[in-house]
């Protein structure tokens, strides 16, 4: 590969997310452009998600994790996008020069015109859970287990519980019985889970395997291989219940408590970032504070579907096009000009956060419920004024809320703010 | 195996590694043996990290002694071994009118000791050096000198000098037996016979017991947990120096410190146990550390934690070290009770035994030395030009395994081709950095794991995480016996 | 006889009873709140059926190959179906999409990889 010193587009990421923008960057037109990627091939995640259940919006059909990926390898191939594997971005500047190395090509800086941040997450480790015990081997996050048990060809252990029930917690729970393991308890600290019902019923209860809700692991026991977890019940603050205590002989702890936008790149580009998604804070075309500087899917915020992470990141790669071809001038609204979204009651973490008064396009809006609502609707006002609403039997966290606000509603907006709220009906 | 070796050491801790490192300058033969699967597996892996300047300890103490005198070693030692360490300085804080008496004592005794540049200031003058500090403090005492260093990192770096200086390491021997021979000792350790002429005592937890085993005393040792909170780079710019409130009858108390690695460091509790190698944490003491911690700095918060461990010091109830020759037992050297400022004093304590032990086996200096090879300034520190000179010179650089530390491949097998390399996850990870960063190895674990495997021609299943029964798979997907019967 | 099904059509996750005759044939369905949450509980009572997705080392790759079920077994299958996946021995080269176990245990259902190796 020979490497030049300009690029008009650096993806920063080659999985559902990079790739899509990728996609529909050089579909717009974009002929100059490089994918950096970390791992040895292209696909993210998706590598390792080997079940089904993607791609039923987009493709209309249930597709494994690697399928998925594949035909966005495949598409990316014929439009002649390079990727480049094994490759870690070291730094990115607010005047879009990508540092990155690989064995290959060694250390390399390269001037991009723009930059599309698509790192994905990460799991939360035990370390942010302050959980007490003994610091033993056979505790790993479940994408950590994943990898091992569907990359590698590894198992973890063969005794095991599972701390939060989110989707990644649950696959886990049935990957691991698949494949001849005891899976002791799930254990939620929450009253519900955030994993799709899907998920509960197929990964726990056709195997059996108890869920603890409103339950903790309270204590880790093993000098150097687990041996024990103590779990308790959890009062209405989530704090653990003394004489609650329930012990599980185990070799295996499998943490699912979360997902954490990995923005350690757009930190240091000095991109400002929102507290409630760790993600960076957009305009309705997914560019960040820093002009020229993209972000999609996972590290902008926490999807649930990989469908959504390929629409996003879709509107990303036009957004990033049509940015180079207007060339910096063109800019879009003064920010001083921005419509501003804010999160109302029971929302949060919207995203775009700034919307342009006069987009090109209807607006998508999407934000988590902070907590479960029923026979609730979604409304997005500015002032009194409502200018839109959806209704739904059930708003959970586990499920993202996906609006498309009209572009014409906002000429309704007075002071230059949205606010989106969860109001029972 | 039986082996004959001139001194044994008993314990890969900072003490044991500081003595081997002194010894391999002399024409002798030297063995260390360790019961961990690393070195520095015991209190050394597990505490603050403070080169404390030696206000603490009593005047005439060897604590004071050895403390003020390794202090002083730290500078050019951490220089010359490439282990990373910087006066950071700290700040004593006084919170009410006991605390303020309390400084002037610490200072009387600390220029007893021979501590320089100790100053009281004012509460204005404390909170101008660190506005984080509690606004409710009436003074602090200043203490400049104070470091700040990576314990287990010194440890290796003064294990690797003695290794390519002719010091023999043995991991995974527990000194079972240990009995006096006409002409020295013997030591049953694992599955090894160890015979000496000099044996010394460094064993941490196990030292009393090895002592009375000597001696025929019955010195009885506290083990003092400690447990703590790590906080990510993100806290990192809360304080720039070490800050402790006063001291109590269970040592220095909760401090809250930066790390040489930019982390930000808090504990420890002092919890008396029974089981020394019980360093597990536990709800209450984290809660007691937090509440503690919080006369220091109010806002404290832990979002940002990346990890707990706790660490087990070994109390003497005469509160000193026991260093020097045993007494009544010739030809037997120790170091006991080396708890806080256990860190601080290693560099003398090694020294100090080095000579007399030296002294008794009437020992020549060797004429020449084997140099030590500096590990290369990591990755992350290197500026663009030196990230490309390395990437050139050997591409195992572009290839980066931990993503929150920035550990490339070159750096991992380097760790594990040391003199004293790293066997284990936590080995690599204490040598490099990697899997210490926020995503606590959740990344990097399984490619740290086929590295080990791939550089010591093993299965991935024969890889610990750190002590020998500390495996991270229990085997492949496929049982081989039924992928047979198709 | 009656049998208790969590919906998993939509978050809502109703929770249905189905009646079932003696025969174990459906009779009636309550506590939905939509058609496809009755249809998928009458199935789900009378011929529960299951994706399958494994994967299965392969001699020569430090990659082992993601597998699935072409279409939904029966649930009962299950454990089955996994120790026939996991005494397959494939050999290289792979592509997606290649049938590499048809008609698992009569089923009419082939195996395919979900991934090509090379």
């Amino acid at each position: 590969m020979i490497f030049q010193d300009k690029v008009d587009l650096i993806i920063v990421g080659a999985g559902p997310a990079g790739l899509a923008a990728a996609i529909a960057a050089r579909e717009s037109g974009v002929s100059s452009l490089l994918v950096l990627e970390r791992e040895n091939e292209p696909g993210g995640i998706l590598r390792q998600c080997i079940h089904n259940g993607f791609g039923l919006h987009r493709f209309s059909e249930e597709l494994t994790g690697p399928e998925y990926a594949w035909r966005d390898i495949v598409r990316a191939r014929e439009l002649d996008i390079p990727i480049l594997c094994s490759t870690t971005v070291l730094s990115v500047s607010k005047d879009r020069k990508v540092s990155f190395v690989s064995k290959e090509a060694g250390f390399r800086s390269v001037q991009a015109g723009a930059v599309i941040l698509a790192m994905g997450c990460r799991e939360r480790p035990r370390g942010s859970l302050c959980t007490p015990g003994t610091r033993c081997a056979g505790i790993y996050s479940a994408g950590t287990a994943q990898r091992f048990v569907n990359l590698e060809g590894w198992m973890p252990g063969k005794r095991v519980v599972i701390l939060g029930s989110g989707d990644i917690g649950l696959i886990m729970a049935r990957r691991m019985k698949l494949q001849g393991a005891e899976v002791l308890a799930c254990v939620e600290i929450m009253p519900y889970s955030s994993g799709l019902n899907r998920n509960i019923v197929q990964c726990l209860e056709d195997y059996r395997i108890p869920l603890y809700l409103e339950h903790t692991v309270t204590n880790i026991v093993g000098r150097d291989r687990l041996e024990k977890v103590t779990i308790s019940r959890v009062d209405s603050n989530r704090r653990p219940i003394p004489g609650t205590e329930k012990d599980f002989d185990c070799d295996t702890l499998l943490l699912s408590c979360g997902l954490i936008p990995e923005n350690e790149l757009t930190r240091g580009i000095g991109v400002e970032l929102s507290a409630a998604t760790s993600g960076a804070v957009v305009t309705e075309k997914l560019e960040t504070s820093v002009p020229g500087i993209f972000a999609c899917g996972n590290v902008l915020h926490v999807h649930d579907l990989v469908d959504y992470v390929s629409e996003e990141s879709f509107a990303a790669g036009h957004a990033a096009a049509a940015y180079l071809k207007a060339g910096a001038a063109a800019a879009s609204a003064a920010p001083e000009n921005r419509i501003h979204v804010t999160d109302g009651p029971g929302v949060r973490g919207t995203v775009p956060q700034l919307i342009d008064p006069d987009p090109e396009a209807d607006i998508r809006l999407m934000f988590r419920p902070s907590g479960v609502f029923r026979n609730s609707t979604a409304v997005v006002k500015s002032g009194e004024t409502i200018l839109m609403k959806k209704k739904a039997m059930i708003f959970t966290p586990g499920e993202m809320v996906s609006l498309s606000l009209p572009a014409a509603r906002l000429a309704d907006v007075v002071n230059g703010s949205i606010e989106l709220s969860i109001e029972r009906n | 195996m039986n082996y004959k070796t001139d001194i044994l050491i008993i314990g890969a801790g900072i003490s044991g590694c500081s003595l081997a490192r002194e010894l391999s300058r002399f024409k002798a033969d030297v063995a260390v043996i360790d019961r961990g699967n690393d070195l520095a597996e015991g209190a050394t892996k597990a505490n603050s990290g403070i080169v404390h300047a030696g206000y603490d300890a009593k005047p005439g103490s060897n604590k004071a002694r050895l403390n003020v005198a390794g202090a002083q070693m730290f500078p050019a030692l951490c220089e010359l071994l490439g282990v990373p360490y910087r006066q950071a300085g700290a700040l004593v804080i006084a919170l009410n009118g006991q605390d303020r008496a309390m400084l002037e004592a610490l200072l009387e005794r600390g220029l007893k000791n021979g501590v320089q540049q100790l100053s009281i200031l004012s509460r204005e003058e404390a909170l101008a050096m660190e506005p984080r500090l509690n606004p409710e403090l009436v003074a602090a005492m200043s203490v400049p000198t104070s470091g700040i260093v990576s314990p287990y990192e010194l440890a290796f770096a003064m294990a690797d000098d003695a290794a390519i200086n002719g010091v023999r390491f043995f991991l995974n021997r527990e000194a079972a037996e240990v009995c006096r021979t006409e002409d020295g000792f013997r030591v049953t350790a694992g599955p090894d016979v160890f015979e000496c002429r000099v044996l010394v005592n460094c064993a941490g937890a196990s030292a009393a017991a090895i002592h009375n085993d000597l001696t025929g005393d019955s010195l009885e040792m506290i083990h003092r947990r400690g447990q703590y909170y790590l906080l990510d780079h993100a806290a990192s710019d809360v304080f720039s120096r070490t800050i402790f409130q006063c001291p109590s009858a269970m040592g220095k108390g909760v401090l809250v410190s930066p790390t040489v690695h930019g982390n930000l460091l808090i504990g420890p509790t002092a919890e008396d146990i029974p089981d020394p190698l019980d360093t597990a944490t536990t709800q209450e003491g984290l809660d007691n550390i937090l509440l503690t911690a919080k006369k220091t700095w109010p806002e404290l918060n832990v979002r940002a934690n990346i990890t707990n461990f706790s660490g087990v010091r070994a109390h003497l109830a005469a509160d000193d070290f026991l260093v020097g020759p045993v007494t009544g037992c010739p030809g037997a050297f120790e170091a006991v009770g080396i708890e806080s400022p256990g860190l601080s004093s290693a560099p003398a304590i090694g020294r100090e035994l080095a000579g007399q032990i030296a002294d008794y086996l009437a020992l020549e200096r060797k004429s020449r030395l084997n140099d030590y090879p500096v590990p290369p300034k990591p990755f992350r520190e290197m500026t663009d030009e030196e990230k490309a000179e390395a990437c050139r010179r050997n591409p195992e650089y572009g290839s980066v395994i931990c993503r929150c530390e920035v550990v490339t491949e070159a750096e991992v097998r380097g760790a594990i081709r040391r003199p004293v390399g790293a066997r284990t996850i936590d080995g690599v990870k204490r040598r490099t950095r990697a899997g210490m960063g926020r995503c606590q190895g959740g990344f990097c674990l399984p490619r740290v794991a086929a590295i080990l495997a791939e550089e010591l021609h093993c299965d991935l299943s024969d890889i610990r995480k750190d002590g020998s029964d500390s495996f991270l798979v229990t085997g492949p997907l496929a049982d081989p016996e039924e992928r047979k019967t198709v | 006889m009656e049998q208790m099904v969590t919906c998993i059509c939509c978050p809502v996750g109703c929770r249905m009873t189905v009646t079932l005759n003696e025969s174990g044939e459906f009779v009636s369905v309550t506590g939905n709140t939509c058609a496809r949450g009755a249809n998928y509980a009458r199935q789900e009572c009378t011929a529960p059926e299951r994706m399958i997705t494994a994967v299965i080392p392969v001699s020569g790759s430090p990659v082992p190959l993601s597998v699935k079920t072409e279409k939904p077994v029966p649930k009962a299958l299950i454990f089955e179906i996994m120790k026939e996946i996991r005494a397959l021995n494939v050999p290289l080269p792979v592509s997606i999409g290649q049938v590499v176990c048809p008609n698992v245990l009569n089923t009419g259902v082939n195996i395919i990889a979900t991934r090509g190796l090379s």
